[in-house]
């Protein structure tokens, strides 16, 4: 492994040096490392892996056939589907009963699912760890309104917060207001974990020494904390990523989701609301129900590969 | 760190007498400020839930009545007279200072209010009613999915188990990172559709009246078996995760090495040393959870058409009935409250190093 990468380096004349320098520098230790966190880089490769597949599908195929009663409805997977007007057209992955093609539907339900969960997982984040630091770094009173806040927050269910704020809206939210009503409702579990790291970080000798040399406290947060941190915020956005997109799932799939858009979660309503299953239409339901699967999965290996880069001590044992 | 070892031992051999010093310690002052705390919580978010409905300047029971107009086309003329007539029925023409008093009046005495789609049945009559069908399968459910998966975590953090148990790690963590909502399709689909061995939804079979009979308890039971194995299936991985790295950690405690050294079986530092330390965390875990499992599987419950809290929610969204709604909300919070309040109370009897701390 080592030999075939370093081997170049020595072949490869100085003026060509940057890239082998690079490739001994960086990526000799990042395929090290990928060899010995096999999780992490499965994770990406599947997360990666589908993403392609959605971006091909929307090069190759008519993707505006997701809105219903643009195709023949309750068709199975076919090939060479005979139309009203007599020609036929292909339906790999088959039509639902109000007729959405569900090919263009799974192409771009699952982009747009994690978009949500992006969008909710950068705000959670973001907010939380800015409330983390205000309350480990300044403690006080600052420490006490925030750690009240967390711990009410922590008590009211997100969802059923969502739901009552999205009945009294009263009308359809876009995608990215989703992503971010979940947001603002999911940042007080990273807000407490976090702090609770800065906690310990604030009485590590490193911080230490920095303050007596006269750093300010924003220089030490900026320059000591956060870089230490980012591996653990890191961690922490898979993580409210993930739960985000349950969150959103949950909430399209019990009918408060966007009507229009062709969310994966929106087709586990559909499937919900006609009863798919019993009508025998695994079609319908197998690919959402798929991508999600992949979505978790792969997020959730993601996850723990980063719990090991951020965690060593899990490491060497079991 | 020798005092911890002793203090863990001892508590099972002189249970009674600490129960009693820690009980006669603790009531003085920590019960009853964490009690305060729990009063606040429930105040504060009940204050929430209150002020969100007024910032959004919507009128749930109008709203409700415009829907109804334009479902029924009744005529629109009587329907400002109407939604006042309502509006004083509900208090809702008071000032607002009034209303949140009477609000948290009422909340004081559990009255959730009355419900406008069902208007004279009141928000706890329903709510009730549904709350015994999902405590009755999810309560159930959590605990085993806790015994099982701590269990099994508590095995697969053990360095001297054997071999193979390596290999169930990763299809529980699989199953673990899956919704369980989607295995319930999965089950649905496979178990109750194409093998036809268990039924399609429901809490009994449609046709036949609840009743203390053995033919509907079997019925019940049945219609139980797929959804307690969808929260199962990927619960247990859940509690494996969390009881596998909490096993982890104890490895290198000092107390684990020395009860190693006095050459003590291993089946005892197992439980003894690491598994009643490991726990502690996911006792903590446990509280918090049972204080979701009211609405930790609405989905669940939605896929199956199972008749608990979820259905109600579901049908309580959709006639945009408010009020059972923000009934449902107040109950998970006093739920996930109480919860966490009886966890700190109960604490100091399962780990002896709090009360040191408290005292």
């Amino acid at each position: 492994m080592t030999e075939s990468v370093t081997t170049p380096d020595v072949l490869i004349p100085d003026n060509s040096g940057g890239w082998s320098e690079f490739n001994a520098e960086r990526l000799t230790p990042m395929k090290k490392y990928a060899m010995r966190n096999p999780s992490l880089i499965v994770g990406l490769g599947m997360l990666l892996g589908m993403l392609l597949l959605v971006g091909i599908g929307h090069v190759v195929w008519d993707t505006e056939q997701f809105r219903p009663l643009s195709a023949p409805t309750r068709l199975g997977p076919t090939l060479s589907a005979e139309l009203r007007d007599g020609t036929t057209a292909a339906f790999p992955f088959g039509t639902d009963t109000q007729g959405r093609d569900l090919l263009a539907v799974a192409i771009l339900g699952t982009p747009l699912t994690l978009r949500v969960g992006l969008i909710a997982g950068g705000v959670a984040i973001g907010l939380g760890t800015v409330a983390a630091f205000l309350a480990a770094y300044y403690r006080g009173i600052v420490d006490g309104i925030i750690r009240s806040v967390v711990d009410v927050g922590l008590a009211m269910p997100a969802l059923l917060i969502l739901i009552l704020v999205r009945i009294n809206i009263g009308r359809e939210l876009s995608i990215d207001e989703i992503g971010i009503a979940i947001g603002l409702t999911s940042w007080v579990f990273p807000a407490r974990t976090i702090r609770s790291q800065v906690l310990v970080m604030r009485e590590q000798t490193y911080v230490e020494l920095s303050r007596l040399s006269g750093t300010s406290g924003m220089g030490i947060i900026f320059k000591e904390m956060i870089p230490n941190l980012i591996p653990y915020i890191t961690a922490s956005l898979v993580g409210s990523v993930a739960g985000a997109i349950l969150a959103s799932i949950g909430l399209e799939a019990i009918g408060l989701g966007n009507f229009s858009e062709p969310t994966l979660g929106m087709t586990i309503y559909w499937n919900i609301q006609f009863s798919s299953i019993t009508l025998g239409m695994w079609w319908w339901w197998l690919p959402p129900l798929a991508a999600i699967v992949i979505v978790f999965v792969s997020l959730f290996l993601i996850s723990s590969g980063l719990d090991e880069w951020s965690n060593p001590r899990l490491r060497k044992r079991v | 760190m020798t005092e911890q070892t002793q203090a863990v031992e001892n508590t099972s051999t002189s249970n009674v007498t600490s129960i009693i010093r820690i009980i006669s310690g603790v009531l003085g002052h920590f019960i009853v400020k964490r009690f305060l705390f729990f009063l606040f919580v429930v105040w504060l978010a009940s204050t929430v839930i209150f002020i969100i409905p007024r910032l959004s300047g919507q009128d749930p029971v109008k709203e409700k009545l415009l829907l109804e107009a334009q479902r029924g086309g009744a005529m629109q003329t009587g329907l400002d007279a109407m939604a006042k007539s309502y509006q004083k029925r509900f208090g809702l023409d008071q000032p607002m200072w009034t209303q949140y008093v009477n609000f948290l009046k009422d909340l004081s005495r559990l009255d959730l209010g009355v419900s406008i789609a069902f208007f004279p049945r009141t928000v706890n009559d329903i709510v009730f009613e549904s709350l015994m069908w999902t405590l009755g399968l999810m309560g159930t459910v959590t605990i085993l999915a806790f015994i099982l998966g701590t269990l099994a975590g508590a095995v697969l953090g053990w360095p001297r188990k054997p071999g193979w148990l390596q290999y169930i790690f990763m299809p529980l963590l699989t199953l673990s990172a899956i919704p369980q909502y989607l295995l319930a399709m999965i089950l649905i689909f496979v178990v109750a559709f194409q093998l036809n061995w268990l039924p399609l939804f429901g809490g009994y079979a449609p046709a036949t009246v609840p009743t203390l009979t053995f033919e509907f308890a079997v019925d019940v039971l049945r219609h139980a078996i797929l959804p307690a194995f969808a929260i199962i299936f990927s619960a247990i991985g859940f509690w494996a995760i969390g009881m596998r790295g909490m096993m982890i950690n104890t490895q290198g405690e000092d107390y684990m090495i020395q009860a190693d050294a006095k050459g003590l079986k291993g089946s005892r530092i197992f439980m003894r040393y690491a598994v009643r330390n490991a726990l502690l965390p996911q006792v903590t875990g446990l509280a918090l959870v049972l204080g979701t499992i009211v609405t930790g599987q609405v989905l669940v419950e939605r896929v199956f058409s199972y008749p608990g809290i979820g259905d109600i929610l579901f049908q309580a969204i959709r006639l945009s009935d408010f009020f059972v709604i923000r009934g449902i909300v107040i109950i998970i919070i006093l739920g996930i409250a109480g919860a966490t309040f009886l966890l700190d109370v109960l604490y100091p009897l399962l780990d002896p190093r709090i009360k040191v701390r408290n005292s």
